[in-house]
């Protein structure tokens, strides 16, 4: 086991990289710590798989080190820095038999014959293919290549940290469930630092004590699920994480506050006095669905919005409002009972509304 | 729904069956004619049942063909498989080096076989060929005409100089449709060099390795020109392989039934070993 940091880390594809767009991570920095689980959550090419692969060593980082604990581990090839990877797609060794398949980390790790086999009897408990262990794995299903190569990442005692690089894609969802749980008590019997990418963040919140959300080449934020959800530091945090996701809506500097269209809305003194020391026009305010409140009578802080689209998703209903020209969702319980085209009032108590200065979150300093 | 019976579909099949029978049926039955007829001249032809067979099967002459036909089928699968895939192993990925390498390959190939037959017959010469004078340089006894071992090496080198490449270009095409997915997780897994070759290669090669070693087979086992035209079978017999003696036989002696009969039982060997060796790889990781 091991801390994993990276340091002003950057890795282009290409040989000569020119602009910023050519590379798929961009300056970062961060600390995995030893035995924690974590989850690396970012849209479709975002550059997670090249950090993954830039920590197992399958990949040479452009600039910047890689350090496990402590000591730098560029030059390293996978091998030496003895880590685990679980990829996409299955890959299995086909000549083999599942059991051979599960043993081949061990064996080539020299660990002792009967060793092996207890483990992996053990591992193969966990994935549940106990009953396919002398069965040819070429003739497996994908489901069940899959777990083989899984189980391949999961039966080294050793490592220094298992990868993990958005293994459950192959498998149908019923089961995807049961192997996140399976991961989860991995986790907590062998207390091994596991990295798992994905872009499914309930996948991400399920599996993982803190998310790493990825965005455009950097970490963007590092948190617990509830951090993410509540203190979104980067719009993207906040457009990404929930379902639906923040909304986000571009603001003018006012007196005492933001507006938008012919809506004034007040902000913390604090938020105020940031507001007026920075120079930036892109700013913008967010508030998630959840915690917009609606009431049929107005009030001082309450505006008017209109009713464009009720979905009722079962337990609860996903109301689209129209407020000036901006439109909003708003999460509500069953009893809604508003029709479209109907007036409501809408109010934003002032915690959950955040301002984003050039997209982060501006932050009250204590 | 009445079903219509209605036989016309079958001239559908006439075009293939006349192919077939023109390409391959006739011309053998033809043969098969031949072998069982003692034939003196045009009209002279008489019934000789399996007579030829019984002669060709106990005819000691052919028999040593065989035999040294198998030494030579042995010793060149032996020896340009494993060097094949060692080749295709060693060269470049891609880019400019590769390239290079896959031109350089296919050079022997494109040598047609009787001129093969004679560069190596120059080449090997201890007067005037330059691997032969350089041999004989370095303090070794060697003439190919004279020495039956040295004869025997040097249409085994020729062959591997000209179909060694046409392995490694197979190999060379099968490694490079291996994912590199696999490489990873084996780098991963920390699996050894050989571990790599054995349980990762090896097995992605199998389907090409079966078309190397039928195609080597059947050609090793039918070589002709290029031993005719180095060593002429000799010195003695001791190059002359199966096919030569074939044609010493039909053409040289004229002696058209044992030669037929001859060419059945050559065919009926080749058939069964290349089937033989398709089934065993096939079979071999069939689930137990």
């Amino acid at each position: 086991m091991a801390e994993i940091q990276l340091k002003s880390l950057a890795h282009s594809y290409s040989d000569m990289p020119e602009s910023p767009d050519d590379y798929a991570i961009r300056q970062l920095d961060h600390v995995w710590h030893k035995g924690g689980a974590y989850a690396l959550l970012g849209p479709s090419g975002c550059g997670k798989s090249t950090m993954l692969n830039i920590i197992s060593g399958l990949v040479q980082p452009s600039e910047g080190d890689v350090l496990f604990d402590g000591k730098r581990v560029n030059e390293l090839s996978p091998r030496d820095r003895n880590i685990a990877q679980v990829f996409q797609f299955p890959v299995i060794y086909d000549s083999m038999t599942v059991y051979d398949n599960l043993a081949f980390p061990l064996k080539n790790n020299k660990v002792p014959a009967s060793k092996i086999k207890a483990r992996v009897h053990e591992i193969a408990e966990v994935l549940e293919i106990e009953d396919k262990l002398y069965k040819k794995a070429k003739n497996l299903t994908a489901d069940e290549k899959q777990k083989v190569s899984m189980g391949r990442g999961l039966v080294r005692e050793d490592v220094s940290a298992i990868l993990f690089d958005e293994p459950l894609t192959v498998i149908d969802p019923q089961l995807k469930w049961k192997l996140r749980r399976k991961l989860k008590q991995i986790h907590e019997q062998f207390d091994i630092t596991m990295v798992y990418v994905t872009h499914d963040q309930l996948e991400a919140s399920t599996f993982a004590d803190k998310i790493a959300v990825m965005y455009g080449g950097q970490i963007v934020q590092f948190g617990t699920p509830t951090e993410l959800f509540e203190q979104p530091n980067h719009t993207f945090v906040g457009f990404f994480i929930g379902s639906p996701g923040m909304n986000l809506i571009e603001v003018q500097r006012c007196p005492r506050g933001v507006c938008f269209g012919g809506t004034v809305v007040a902000l913390e003194p604090w938020q105020v006095d940031i507001l007026q020391r920075t120079k930036s026009t892109n700013l913008k305010i967010g508030i998630r669905p959840e915690f917009i409140e609606v009431s049929s009578v107005a009030s001082d802080d309450t505006f008017e919005a209109e009713v464009l689209d009720v979905e009722d998703l079962g337990t609860y209903k996903i109301v689209t409002v129209q407020l000036d020209h901006e439109r909003m969702k708003v999460r509500q319980s069953e009893d809604f009972a508003a029709s479209i085209g109907s007036r409501v009032h809408l109010s934003f108590p002032r915690q959950w509304l955040k301002l984003y200065v050039d997209e982060f979150l501006v932050q009250e300093q204590q | 729904m009445q079903k219509v019976q209605n036989n016309k579909a079958w001239w559908l099949v006439l075009p293939v069956f006349l192919l077939v029978a023109f390409s391959a049926l006739i011309p053998l039955m033809t043969v098969v004619n031949y072998s069982v007829q003692d034939i003196f001249g045009p009209g002279q032809a008489f019934f000789v049942g399996t007579e030829w067979f019984k002669e060709v099967l106990t005819d000691e002459r052919l028999q040593d063909s065989l035999l040294r036909q198998f030494i030579f089928s042995g010793a060149v699968l032996l020896i340009q498989i494993p060097l094949g895939i060692g080749v295709a192993l060693m060269m470049p990925k891609s880019g400019i080096k590769g390239s290079l390498c896959l031109i350089l390959l296919a050079i022997p190939l494109l040598i047609p076989w009787n001129v093969v037959g004679t560069i190596w017959q120059i080449f090997a010469r201890g007067d005037i060929g330059l691997f032969g004078w350089g041999i004989n340089q370095l303090g070794i006894d060697y003439n190919y005409t004279g020495d039956t071992l040295d004869a025997w090496l040097t249409v085994l080198l020729m062959d591997v100089w000209h179909w060694t490449p046409l392995v490694a270009l197979l190999c060379y095409s099968g490694l490079r449709a291996i994912p590199e997915a696999f490489y990873q997780a084996a780098e991963i897994d920390r699996a050894s060099k050989w571990a790599v070759f054995r349980y990762i290669q090896l097995p992605r090669l199998k389907s090409v390795l079966i078309i190397a070693v039928l195609l080597r087979f059947m050609d090793s086992f039918m070589i002709y020109i290029e031993p005719f035209v180095l060593t002429g079978g000799g010195p003695g017999s001791s190059t002359t392989f199966l096919s030569q003696t074939l044609t010493t036989m039909a053409i040289g002696q004229f002696d058209l039934g044992r030669a037929a009969a001859f060419s059945l039982i050559y065919f009926l060997i080749v058939l069964l070993i290349s089937w033989l060796f398709f089934t065993a790889i096939t079979h071999a990781d069939k689930e137990k």
